[in-house]
Parts: C-alpha cells; sequence; structure tokens
C-alpha cells in the first residue's frame, strides 16, 4: 500500500516534468489554431512550422556556429585545464601553492563585475562579431582546474615515475599516462563546459550582432523576442524545439553522465 | 649523486611547471585580472566607448543611490530568490526522500526530474509563456477544470515575479534533488535504525537525523540557487521584457539595459560593482545563518 502511495506520486512528478515536453513537441506539429489546452493528440500532423523556421532565420548556421564553439571551447578547457591541473597538484615549483588559492579566489567573483569591462576588451581587440569573443575568453575554467587537480592526486605515484625512467616527459605523461587514467574526470570537465557554452546566451548577445555568426540560444531568443516569428506560436515552439532536441537526444543516451557531472558543480 | 640528479629534476620540475600553468596565468591576466582593475577605473568614468573617456568622480554612485530603478530592481531579485529557494529545498528535499527508498526504475524518474536542467533556459522560457497564457494556457486550463478564477500569471506585476520563480524551480529543481540523494546517502544507516528502536516517529527522525546530517547539502543548494537567482537574465529578457510596471526587471537585465542598449559604461559597471558586493553580503548573511543553525 505504502510502495503504491510512493509510486503515483513519483507518476505524478515525472508527468509534471515531462508533459510540457511532449505537449510542446505536439504543439509545433499542430495547426495554429490547435495550440491550445493541455491536449498533445493533433487532429492533423504537418511540418510546417519547422518549413516556417528554416526559411525565417539561418537555423542550420546557427546550430553549425554552436557546435563548432562549443567545441572548441571544449578540446581547449580539457587540454588546459588538465595541463594545469596536473602541474598544481604532481610538480613541485615555487608559487604553486599560491596560484592555486588565487584558481579558488576567481571562483567566488561574481561574474557580473567581469562583463562590461570584457566586452570593453572585446572592442579593442576587434573580436566583436567574430568567433574569438565566443571562444578565447572561455578556453580556460577556474573549476576544471580544480576538478582535474584533485582527481590527478589520486594517481599513483609509481605510476608517474615508472614513465620517468622510461623517458617520458610531463608533457608526455599528461596524455598518454594521466589522460588514460582520468577518463571519468575528462568526460565530467568536457560535458559541463560543452553543456555551459552550448546554454550561454547573455554573452553571445552582448558580443555578436551578425546573424549570421550567432549561436543557436541567441538566434532562438531574438527571434522569439523581435517579433520575427510573428506571434505564431507553432513556429516559436518549432524553434525552440530544434534547440533543445539536440541536447536531449544527447541526454537520453548518456543520461547517467549528465547527470554525475553537472551534480560535481555541488563541489563548487 | 643522488642528490645532485634530485635537484637537477627539482630545477627542470619548476620551468615544466611554469611552462604548463603559463596559459592560465595569460587568461587569467587577460580575462579576469584586467576586467576586474578596468572595472575599478570605469565606475569613475562616463563612456560610451565610441568619444573620450571623461572623469566624473563619484557622479557614478551619486546617480546610482538616486536609482529607484536599480533598486526596484535589486528588490525584484531578492523576491524572486524569496520564492524560489524555499520552493526549490522543499522540492527537492521531498523528491529526493522519495527516490531514496528501493524502487523499481528509480533511474527512470531520477532521469525525467533532471531533464529540465539540461535544457536551454531559453526553450524553457518560450515553453513555460504558452503554459502561463491567461486564456489558452495549460495552467489556467487547468484552473477552470477546477472551477478556479484564471490568473495573470505574466501580466500582473506581483505575480509576474513569483511565476519566473516558480519556472525556474522547475528548471532547476532536478539537479537539487540529484545533490539531496548524494546527501541523503551519507547518512549512516544506524541512525535510523537506533530511532526506530526508540519508537521515533518519520517527523522526528527527519527533524532530528536527516536534516542536521545533511545541513551541508542544504547551505550548498542555498548558495547555489543564490547565485543562479542573482545571474537571472534571459528569463525576463524573453519572457516580460522586465515588465509590468519592471516587476520582473532583474539587476542583471538592467545592467545589460543600461550598458548594451544605452551604452552607458561608466555606470554600467559601477551598477555591476555595486550588485556584486550585495550578492557577496547576502551569501554571507546566508553562511552565517546556516552555520548557526547547525550548531544545534
Amino acid at each position: 500500500m505504502k510502495k503504491l502511495q510512493q509510486y503515483s506520486l513519483l507518476v505524478f512528478w515525472t508527468v509534471l516534468f515531462i508533459y510540457p515536453f511532449l505537449w510542446m513537441l505536439s504543439a509545433t506539429l499542430r495547426p495554429e489554431r490547435e495550440i491550445k489546452g493541455f491536449g498533445i493528440w493533433p487532429s492533423e500532423v504537418s511540418l510546417y512550422n519547422y518549413a516556417q523556421v528554416f526559411e525565417k532565420i539561418p537555423i542550420l548556421r546557427a546550430f553549425l556556429n554552436s557546435i563548432f564553439v562549443a567545441l572548441v571551447v571544449t578540446v581547449a578547457v580539457v587540454v588546459f585545464c588538465s595541463m594545469i591541473g596536473y602541474a598544481l597538484s604532481r610538480l613541485h615549483f615555487r608559487g604553486r601553492d599560491a596560484i592555486f588559492y588565487i584558481v579558488l579566489f576567481t571562483m567566488m567573483i561574481p561574474f557580473q563585475i567581469i562583463l562590461i569591462p570584457l566586452y570593453i576588451l572585446m572592442v579593442k581587440f576587434g573580436w566583436v562579431n567574430s568567433y574569438l569573443a565566443l571562444i578565447v575568453p572561455w578556453m580556460v575554467s577556474a573549476l576544471g582546474i580544480v576538478l582535474f587537480r584533485q582527481y590527478f592526486q589520486s594517481i599513483p605515484k609509481d605510476l608517474l615515475e615508472a614513465a620517468r625512467i622510461d623517458g617520458c616527459n610531463e608533457v608526455q605523461i599528461i596524455f598518454r599516462i594521466i589522460w588514460p587514467n582520468s577518463i571519468p574526470t575528462l568526460i565530467t570537465v568536457g560535458i559541463l563546459t560543452f553543456m555551459t557554452t552550448w546554454n550561454e546566451v547573455l554573452w553571445p548577445l552582448i558580443v555578436i550582432r551578425d546573424t549570421h555568426l550567432m549561436t543557436m540560444p541567441q538566434l532562438v531568443t531574438i527571434f522569439a523576442v523581435g517579433g520575427q516569428a510573428e506571434n505564431q506560436l507553432g513556429v516559436q515552439l518549432a524553434a525552440a524545439t530544434l534547440l533543445a532536441l539536440p541536447v536531449i537526444v544527447a541526454y537520453a543516451f548518456f543520461q547517467k553522465y549528465f547527470i554525475e557531472s553537472m551534480a560535481t558543480t555541488g563541489l563548487k | 649523486m643522488k642528490a645532485g640528479l634530485h635537484k637537477n629534476k627539482k630545477g627542470k620540475s619548476d620551468k615544466i611547471g611554469y611552462l604548463l600553468v603559463s596559459p592560465y596565468l595569460l587568461h587569467l591576466c587577460l580575462f579576469v585580472g584586467f576586467p576586474i582593475v578596468f572595472c575599478f577605473v570605469l565606475v569613475f568614468h562616463k563612456w560610451d566607448i565610441v568619444s573620450e573617456m571623461e572623469w566624473v568622480g563619484l557622479t557614478n554612485f551619486s546617480r546610482l543611490f538616486q536609482d529607484k530603478l536599480f533598486f526596484k530592481a535589486i528588490l525584484n531579485t531578492l523576491t524572486f530568490l524569496l520564492v524560489h529557494i524555499p520552493l526549490q529545498l522543499i522540492i527537492a528535499l521531498f523528491l529526493a526522500e522519495l527516490l531514496n527508498q528501493k524502487l523499481k526504475i528509480r533511474g527512470f524518474f531520477r532521469a525525467s526530474f533532471f531533464m529540465p536542467v539540461v535544457v536551454s533556459g531559453v526553450v524553457i522560457t518560450i515553453l513555460w509563456d504558452q503554459i502561463y497564457a491567461q486564456d489558452t494556457g495549460m495552467l489556467n486550463l487547468i484552473l477552470a477544470k477546477f472551477g478556479m478564477p484564471k490568473m495573470r500569471w505574466l501580466t500582473s506585476p506581483e505575480l509576474a515575479m513569483p511565476s519566473i520563480a516558480i519556472m525556474a524551480t522547475w528548471k532547476n529543481v532536478g539537479l537539487y534533488i540529484v545533490l539531496f540523494l548524494v546527501g541523503l546517502q551519507a547518512v549512516p544507516k544506524y541512525l535510523y535504525e537506533a530511532a526506530d528502536l526508540e519508537g521515533a516517529s518519520h517527523w522526528y527522525k527527519f527533524t532530528r537525523i536527516t536534516l542536521p546530517m545533511i545541513n551541508p547539502t542544504v547551505y550548498m543548494v542555498v548558495i547555489l540557487s543564490t547565485i543562479g537567482g542573482f545571474s537571472l537574465f534571459i528569463e525576463p529578457y524573453v519572457m516580460t521584457g522586465g515588465g509590468p510596471m519592471n516587476s520582473t526587471l532583474s539587476a542583471v537585465l538592467y545592467i545589460y539595459n543600461q550598458g548594451f542598449f544605452f551604452y552607458h559604461m561608466g555606470y554600467a559597471a559601477t551598477l555591476a560593482f555595486f550588485f556584486a558586493a550585495i550578492i557577496f553580503a547576502v551569501i554571507m548573511i546566508q553562511r552565517k545563518v546556516i552555520e548557526k543553525e547547525s550548531a544545534y
């Protein structure tokens, strides 16, 4: 009896979290006049709304922009932060601990204070309206450094010593010895960085004005806010669905990794 | 010989160490250090980026203290937090407790609750815009089924910000469920067994064992939702544009407007500087309060 109660509660909450997404998907397939209420069975199915999205905005280009930016940032963060995390955990040099404290300190700085001056810097560099502004300032992440450093500390010393005796230099050690032994952390930092970069909207809104360079969330935002969707709900929702789809598909396959990775933000 | 080798290795280690952290130092100076220093410079200037910077002394600060709209924006942000944090804590703890049992397809439930976390805030906002719609929205139609009056979720100044806070809770709560689950699983089972022997009630066990044991998680959840709340931007930007009657104007949205709509760079930097100080103060206060609570 108690079990039944538990399960019905859980099912109720599951519906609460999943149903809106199903409703959104179905709404995009229906004619405009039928998008109301909470039913999800369309009387007729058409891809008209999606065709409208592709016609009105360069959504495919935005998708590719987003993939490109998120991929480059993710690779850079994983490479740089693992190098830095390695140096801060396994090498000894003067000022090492001071640098680590600075890393921890920068995690406490609210991003709001950086926003305006960073934009001005982009203007001075001539990076406004270019991929550089979307990529370069985010190629190193303090959280990434902390996560790598923490994990690398648990790697046995003997392993590194053996590699050194075999004639590996420090860079080879990172990529040949440390990396294969740190897959979980590589995945965690990778997913976290990719997701954060993919979902970021405020920064692209500030530094990108050219429609063809916009990231996907940015373009969809401007489409919804700027009146290009001409108040057609179906079209707006179709754009939103296209934005959600890649992430939901990835999530369906790798949900365990997503959940575990994002839960590590709790370490902050 | 051995000592010599060691020394040599150490010297080499020094060099390679600096080499490996050099990208960080470069990044730190350019994209963290410089902006912070430059923010201090900006607060004393009037500047629209195009023309010359103009020294204005403390004018930006005196303007800030008379800026009713900015204080309204901060108040709005606090309203958001006041709804968001308790709601988040209660729902996350409730669902985490519910999930922290031997259940079939537990993973499925967890994954469902977590789904809105991974989806972009833009999508959630466009979707909830429809859910909140006054005449055709899902929520009002459900209310109508139960014979309740339609609510002006996004169009009444009193309700708009709480509505956004409810949506944000729906989006983020999955993350906090997972964090609480980790916390709950770390509570030693024997504590509950001992309490069971004494015939303790559910409520007693929850308030005297569970809550004190997961206090660090509560603290973390409060801090994370606070930081999230203070970053509130895209939801009002897409949904309400800060309206009605500026009731959903968040501090970040106001700073954004000042900086990137009016190009008041000096003033926007001043606002950001002041706002960062407030964030810091609020988090410090929360830390004090929660530490006091856990002293029991």
